[in-house]
C-alpha cells in the first residue's frame, strides 16, 4: 500500500484541489455567494449608515421629513460632542464674529459661534472614552486569561463536582443587573470600591467570566487531548504543553471571547450608570444622555456613538485573521 | 525503584526532558481553577444571598425603615397578579422569536461566508458591526429609524408621508392601532443586533469541521441535504447551543434595548418582564424587596431553561 506522506507536499494544502471545487460551475457558485454576502452585509449595515450619515447632519437634517440622503455635512455634531459650550450675548457674539473673519477662531469655535455659543472647554467625553479604553481593555485581558486557564482545567482534568461548578460560573450571569446593583452598590461603597476604575474592572471581570470560561471550554474541548498527550510523552509537562500546544490551537477561541468580552465590557450601560458617577464614569451612559436646547442632540449623539464604534471595529478587524481560521486544521478529534 | 536523574534510569514520563521542578496535575488544576471561582465567588455570593433574603421582605430602598420579614408575601402576590404572568408570556414570546430568527439567521449567515473568497474577511467584520455598538445607542437609532415621520423604515417601505403610514413603536399601521406591531419591531432590532453573534460561534465551529469527513461523503455520493444533516450540524451542534444558551439568558433580561425604544408601551405591550423588574426596583415606590423576589423568580425560570439546553448539550458531546 503505498505511504501517502512519502510522496506529498512539504507545505500544507491550502487550495482545495477537488474537481468539483475549481469546476466552472463552483466558481461561479462562489462568486455567487461572494455577492451576496456583500449585500447582506450592506443591509446589516444600513442602520449603522443612518448612524453615520446622522453624525455629520446638521440638527435640522436629521428631523427632516423626508429624511434625506444628500445633505450639507457639518462637522456640528462632533463640536457639540467633544465641547462644552455656553450661550453668548450679542455683543460678545458680534466681537467673536470679528474674530472669525479675522480667521482667528477655530473650526469648533466658528460651529459654535452659528449656533450663538461659546466653547468654554472641552466635554467630559473624552475623559470617559479613556476611562472606557481602560476599564474595558484591563477586563477584557483578565476574563479571557482567567477564563482560559479555567476552560482549560475543566476541559481537560475531572475536577470534583465539574457539572456543578460550571453551573455555578453559568449562573453569575443569569441574575437581572437591576437587582444586582442596589446590593454591589451597598458592598462597593463598603469597599470604596464606588466610582473606582478598579472596581468596575473587577465587575467587568466577573461579568464577563462566565461567557469567557464557557465559551473557551466549548473551543478547548474541540482540541483532540492526543495532541497534548503525544507532547507529554515527548517530555513537555503539563505547562509546556499548554502554552505551546494547546493555546496555538485555541487561538480562534481566543480571538472570538476576546471580541465578546471587549464588546460587552465596552458597551455596558446598567453598572456604569448606577456604580459610577465621576472619576471612573465610561462613555456609554454620557453618549445616551447627550441633551441640548432643542431636546435630544442627535447629530451629537451620533458622532459620539460612531466614534466610540470605531475602536472595536478595529480590534475585530485585527483579529480577522485568528477569527475566521479554523480550529483544528483537518486533526483527528478524539 | 526511585529514579535518579541523569543516570540512565528512564524516570516517570510526567517528568522527563525537565530539571527544573515542575507543577502536578493537581496543582495545575487548582491553580487554573480557583482564581476564576475565588473571583466569581467574592463579587457575587454578597448580592446574590442578600437579594434573596431581600427577597422575603418589604424593603424599600427610599425608606429609611430597616427590612421587615414578610415570608413569602412578595412571591404570593406575583404569582397571583394576571399582570405579572402576562409580562412573563410577552418575555416569553420575545425570546422564542429572537432567539429563535438569530439561530437561524446567524446559521444562515455562517454558511454564507464559510468559504473564503476575495474580501471575505471584510465583509464578515462588517456583518458583526451591529452587535459592537451599544444597546442604549442601537435603541435610540432605531426608535430614529423607526420614527414615522423622519425615519427612514417608513421612507424605505415607501410610506414616507408625515404621520402615516407604519408606526412600528405605537403599533399603529395607518393611524389604525395593531397590536403586535411593537413587539416585532423590538424583535426585529434584537435580531439585527445578535444574529452576528450566532454566526461568529457557528463560523469557528463550522472551520472546526475536517474536510476529509466531506471528501468522504462526496464519494459515497451524499446529498447536500444528508451532508448538512449528517456532518455539518452535528459538528456545530456544541457551539451553537452555547450561542443559543446566552442569547436565551439575554433575552430574559432583555432591558436596555426594548427601555430605550418603547419603555414597554404601548400600553404594556412590550412590558417584558426585566423592564417591569427595573420599574418596580427603581420607579415609583422603590419596591426592593418585591424586585428582588421577582428577580428570584426570573433566575429561577433561566436556571429551568439553561439546565434544559445543557442536558441536551451533553447528551449531544456524548454522542459525538
Amino acid at each position: 500500500m503505498a505511504r501517502f506522506e512519502k510522496r506529498g507536499p512539504r507545505s500544507p494544502i491550502t487550495q482545495s484541489i477537488r474537481v468539483d471545487k475549481v469546476h466552472p460551475r463552483a466558481r461561479v457558485l462562489r462568486r455567487l455567494i461572494a455577492i451576496l454576502s456583500l449585500l447582506v452585509a450592506l443591509i446589516m449595515l444600513l442602520p449603522v449608515f443612518v448612524m453615520g450619515i446622522s453624525a455629520f447632519k446638521t440638527r435640522a437634517d436629521v428631523m427632516s421629513s423626508p429624511p434625506k440622503i444628500l445633505f450639507r455635512p457639518t462637522l456640528e455634531g462632533f463640536m457639540l460632542l467633544f465641547t462644552d459650550r455656553a450661550v453668548v450675548s450679542q455683543a460678545r457674539q458680534e466681537e467673536l464674529q470679528q474674530e472669525a473673519r479675522a480667521g482667528k477662531l477655530t473650526l469648533f469655535a466658528r460651529l459654535a459661534l452659528e449656533a450663538g455659543m461659546e466653547i468654554t472647554g472641552p466635554s467630559a467625553y473624552v475623559f470617559r472614552l479613556w476611562n472606557s479604553v481602560i476599564i474595558a481593555g484591563i477586563s477584557t485581558v483578565a476574563s479571557v486569561v482567567l477564563g482560559l486557564f479555567a476552560a482549560y482545567a475543566f476541559s481537560r482534568f475531572k475536577v470534583p463536582g465539574k457539572d456543578d461548578l460550571l453551573f455555578f460560573i453559568l449562573s453569575t450571569r443569569m441574575l437581572p443587573a437591576v437587582v444586582v446593583t442596589i446590593p454591589l452598590f451597598l458592598m462597593y461603597r463598603q469597599l470604596g470600591l464606588h466610582d473606582k476604575h478598579l472596581g468596575m474592572i473587577i465587575l467587568y471581570t466577573v461579568f464577563n467570566l462566565s461567557f469567557s470560561v464557557w465559551l473557551l471550554k466549548g473551543f478547548i474541548d474541540e482540541i483532540p487531548k492526543e495532541y497534548e498527550e503525544a507532547a507529554l510523552v515527548d517530555g513537555y509537562t503539563r505547562l509546556q504543553a499548554f502554552f505551546r500546544v494547546v493555546l496555538p490551537q485555541a487561538a480562534s477561541g481566543v480571538a472570538a471571547t476576546t471580541v465578546f468580552c471587549l464588546i460587552f465590557a465596552w458597551n455596558e450601560y446598567a453598572f456604569a450608570l448606577m456604580l459610577t458617577s465621576q472619576r471612573a464614569r465610561t462613555a456609554p451612559p454620557s453618549i445616551a444622555t447627550m441633551m441640548g436646547r432643542g431636546g435630544i442632540e442627535w447629530s451629537a449623539i451620533a458622532a459620539g456613538s460612531l466614534g466610540f464604534l470605531i475602536p472595536v471595529v478595529i480590534v475585530t478587524f485585527a483579529l480577522r485573521k485568528y477569527l475566521l481560521r479554523g480550529i483544528t486544521f483537518g486533526a483527528i478529534r478524539g | 525503584m526511585p529514579s535518579t536523574r541523569g543516570q540512565g534510569n528512564p524516570p516517570p514520563a510526567s517528568s522527563v526532558g525537565s530539571a527544573r521542578p515542575h507543577l502536578s496535575d493537581r496543582a495545575i488544576q487548582n491553580l487554573f481553577i480557583w482564581p476564576t471561582l475565588l473571583l466569581l465567588i467574592a463579587v457575587n455570593l454578597f448580592p446574590l444571598l442578600y437579594s434573596l433574603y431581600l427577597s422575603f421582605t418589604n424593603f424599600l430602598a427610599v425608606q429609611n425603615k430597616p427590612p421587615k420579614w414578610v415570608g413569602l408575601a412578595n412571591f404570593a402576590t406575583i404569582l397571583a397578579s394576571p399582570e405579572m404572568w402576562r409580562y412573563f408570556a410577552t418575555t416569553g414570546r420575545y425570546a422564542l422569536i429572537t432567539v429563535g430568527l438569530q439561530t437561524v439567521i446567524g446559521f444562515g449567515l455562517a454558511m454564507l461566508v464559510r468559504r473564503k473568497f476575495f474580501g471575505s474577511g471584510l465583509i464578515t467584520t462588517l456583518i458583526l458591526v451591529p452587535m459592537m455598538i451599544s444597546p442604549v445607542v442601537v435603541g435610540m437609532f432605531w426608535k430614529m429609524i423607526y420614527n414615522p415621520n423622519f425615519g427612514f423604515f417608513n421612507f424605505l417601505l415607501g410610506a414616507g408621508d408625515a404621520g402615516k403610514g407604519l408606526d412600528m413603536l405605537a403599533s399603529k399601521w395607518f393611524g389604525a392601532s395593531t397590536p403586535g406591531l411593537a413587539l416585532i419591531a423590538v424583535a426585529i432590532v434584537d435580531v439585527w443586533m445578535w444574529s452576528p453573534f450566532v454566526m461568529l460561534l457557528v463560523l469557528s465551529g463550522l472551520n472546526a469541521i475536517p474536510e476529509y469527513l466531506y471528501e468522504a461523503a462526496a464519494i459515497d455520493r451524499a446529498s447536500p441535504w444528508f451532508q448538512f444533516r449528517r456532518i455539518t450540524l452535528p459538528q456545530v451542534a456544541p457551539l451553537l447551543l452555547i450561542a443559543v444558551l446566552f442569547r436565551t439568558i439575554e433575552a430574559f433580561k432583555s432591558f436596555d434595548l426594548v427601555m430605550g425604544m418603547t419603555g414597554g408601551g404601548p400600553g404594556d405591550q412590550t412590558e417584558l418582564i426585566a423592564i417591569n423588574l427595573y420599574r418596580q426596583a427603581f420607579q415609583g415606590t422603590f419596591k426592593t424587596g418585591f424586585s428582588s423576589a421577582l428577580a428570584y423568580i426570573i433566575l429561577i425560570l433561566i436556571i429551568a431553561a439553561s439546565n434544559l439546553y445543557i442536558k441536551y448539550l451533553n447528551q449531544i458531546k456524548g454522542e459525538a
